[in-house]
């Protein structure tokens, strides 16, 4: 493969790996919290597509303030379940939270079946949810990218910052570090453990909707499934990278990323199982390390 | 108060609700309509599902999610084995099926014992590695090969016809074979709980390192059980296969792992009695449940059917279930003949019948 193949199969994995890490993070921040897999994670990741997508058709929203929208919309989705669903259960047994996780998840699945069909909708220029111009084809050195995929690796890094900005910087972010310590003693230090624990799930569903819209516009269409394969590789993502860990989820999401990209490019006739090849790295990762690589020496969990 | 029924007359009691049951089924097979017989076959495979799944995870306490895998490879295998070979030769367009199943062709028994023990075999090797995982990442781990199991049937055109699937398989699945299946399914596994061994199962669900330092030896109790769940879902997925006679990969996605995991949730999970009374009221409810997709009338407004309603409806029924009613019917108890007479003479003495 000549160098100028190979970087394009890299810039293309690396906007696939920051999707995988967007999503992966809002798994990880969840289980470092509450110890629960929000197996819900990869259906909100959807309605963060189907809510830009029907602010843009039915209510005419610009593009940019529609995807704002679908941001806050999804965020407050997330939160939602969580205190439906979720909350009720926090001193249950964990698996029926698990199992409530997976009810939810399907509850989301056949709502978006019935609810917006179970048909495919395009999500693409010509319809007016995004620029035309992200199409367009930038040179370098002889070859062709996507402006779309440059935008995507820039907005990724821009709330990867805004995250670790938040967790590491603000005074909610110390609380989240706090209760993933420790629930009951944060408590008595005065923090709101409720109102933590939604934002927690504001913070990730927000960010599983950002990367629902860049995934949305790189493969353009949405169905009530769309979620469902991307959500189990990023949690594959933040398993791999140290679940709990909010650097493992980054890095796991890059590693999955482009190591889906580079063995379809270098052994294309596996390309079919490139859905099984996330879970082949699963099984390696947790059989050598079960913690996964970041998860015994980052001892902050979020 | 500990007045119990004595053992001989449970035995007898218990022969005759099998006989009655046979009967009952036997008159079903005769005069009831083909939609009623097959409500009665799924009814039955949804046993054997349900009651496999509890051995893994309601009893053992594996929380496993890769079933849907393990029927798949029953489905296929058998199929594989049952199939005439003139059809395969039709169904296998695009790649010809691989050498040793183009030729053979059996009957559905075999087919069904190999196709079980198939599944088995791979449970065994399955289980080795991902039961060194405990707790999310064991029931990740499943799901995965689960998953795993799905696209392999999804891309290995030569040996199961990939996305297109195998049709037209030979309906051999009646009520004999699918409630015979069950009965043996019950049987086995419920003798295994009822064991010393059983006892040892429940131990490592309660708590493996207790149970460790009791002296069980905690893996080779848990590979038993996986394997001997995974032979079961391969039965039940070959009769399932021979029932509705066209699979595809499809059918054994992950939401069938879901289906089985409600009805096991519905009558409790750790509970081979309450297994089977979820698999039937599951079974059933989803028929009746047909009635939100069709148009219906309340008064004068008519209500277009919803297609894909019943799903919302079994979804939002298990996270009310997990909110409100943990235990599910049966908990982790057993509907026994002692259960069924101390509750009979306990509500006898709530209307004075009986003196104590």
């Amino acid at each position: 493969m000549s160098l100028a193949g190979f970087f394009q199969h890299l810039v293309n994995a690396l906007s696939l790996g920051g999707i995988y890490a967007l999503i992966a993070i809002g798994y990880t921040m969840v289980y470092g919290i509450l110890r629960l897999i929000n197996f819900a994670h990869g259906d909100v990741f959807t309605y963060g597509i189907y809510f830009a997508f029907y602010a843009v058709v039915l209510f005419l929203m610009p593009w940019w303030v529609a995807f704002v929208f679908s941001i806050f919309a999804t965020a407050f989705l997330g939160a939602f379940i969580e205190r439906i669903a979720y909350r009720p259960l926090r001193n249950a047994p964990r698996i029926s939270a698990l199992i409530t996780a997976i009810g939810v998840s399907f509850f989301l699945e056949n709502f978006a079946i019935v609810a917006f069909g179970g048909r495919a909708k395009s999500f693409n220029p010509q319809t007016g949810i995004y620029p035309t111009s992200f199409l367009n084809m930038i040179n370098i050195g002889g070859v062709r990218i996507p402006v779309l995929t440059f935008i995507t690796i820039g907005i990724v890094i821009a709330a990867l910052v805004l995250l670790i900005w938040i967790v590491y910087r603000t005074k909610i972010g110390m609380a989240m570090r706090a209760i993933s310590k420790d629930i009951p003693t944060t408590k008595l230090m005065g923090v709101n453990a409720d109102r933590v624990v939604s934002f927690t799930f504001m913070l990730g569903s927000g960010l599983a909707a950002i990367g629902g819209i860049l995934w949305a516009m790189k493969y353009p269409q949405v169905y009530p499934y769309t979620g469902m394969i991307p959500g189990l590789k990023a949690f594959i993502a933040a398993v791999v990278g140290g679940i709990g860990s909010i650097q493992g989820a980054m890095v796991g999401g890059f590693i999955l990323g482009i190591s889906e990209i580079m063995i379809v490019a270098f052994v294309p006739s596996l390309a079919g199982y490139r859905d099984a090849f996330a879970y082949a790295i699963l099984l390696f990762v947790l059989l050598v390390k079960p913690t996964g690589i970041l998860g015994v020496e980052v001892s902050e969990k979020v | 108060m500990e007045k119990s029924l004595s053992n001989s007359l449970k035995f007898i009691l218990t022969l005759a609700l099998i006989v009655v049951i046979g009967f009952l089924l036997f008159l079903a097979n005769k005069r009831a309509s083909e939609y009623v017989i097959l409500i009665l076959n799924l009814m039955a495979i949804n046993m054997i599902f349900a009651v496999s799944l509890t051995l893994i995870n309601g009893i053992t306490g594996i929380f496993s999610l890769g079933h849907a895998g393990f029927i798949a490879i029953g489905a296929y295998v058998s199929t594989l084995l049952t199939l005439p070979v003139a059809q395969k030769e039709m169904t296998f367009l695009i790649k010809p099926l691989i050498y040793p199943f183009n030729q053979i062709q059996m009957p559905f028994l075999p087919a069904t014992l190999i196709a079980g023990l198939v599944a088995a075999g791979f449970g065994y090797v399955v289980a080795a590695p991902s039961l060194r995982l405990i707790g999310d990442y064991l029931a990740i781990a499943t799901l995965g090969l689960g998953e795993t199991i799905r696209i392999i049937a999804n891309n290995a055109w030569s040996i199961t016809n990939g996305a297109l699937g195998l049709k037209a398989i030979p309906p051999y699945t009646n009520i004999y074979w699918s409630w015979g299946w069950a009965f043996v399914t019950v049987l086995v596994i419920a003798s295994l709980v009822k064991s010393s061994y059983g006892r040892a199962l429940k131990a490592i669900r309660e708590d493996p390192i207790a149970a460790k330092a009791m002296g069980i030896n905690v893996f080779s109790h848990q590979v038993v059980s996986f394997v001997l769940g995974s032979f079961f879902a391969g039965v039940g997925g070959a009769l399932w296969a021979h029932l509705i006679t066209t699979i595809d990969p499809k059918s054994f996605a992950f939401s069938k792992t879901f289906e089985i995991l409600i009805m096991a949730v519905l009558g409790g999970l750790g509970s081979i009695s309450g297994a089977i009374i979820g698999a039937s009221i599951y079974t059933v409810g989803l028929e009746f449940l047909r009635v939100l997709e069709s148009p219906f009338k309340i008064w004068f407004i008519n209500f277009p059917g919803i297609p894909g309603m019943r799903m919302v409806v079994l979804s939002i029924m298990l996270i009310v279930l997990m909110l409100f009613w943990q235990r599910g019917i049966m908990g982790r108890d057993e509907l026994t003949w002692d259960l069924i007479y101390k509750l009979f003479t306990k509500s006898a003495r709530r209307r004075g019948v009986v003196d104590e």
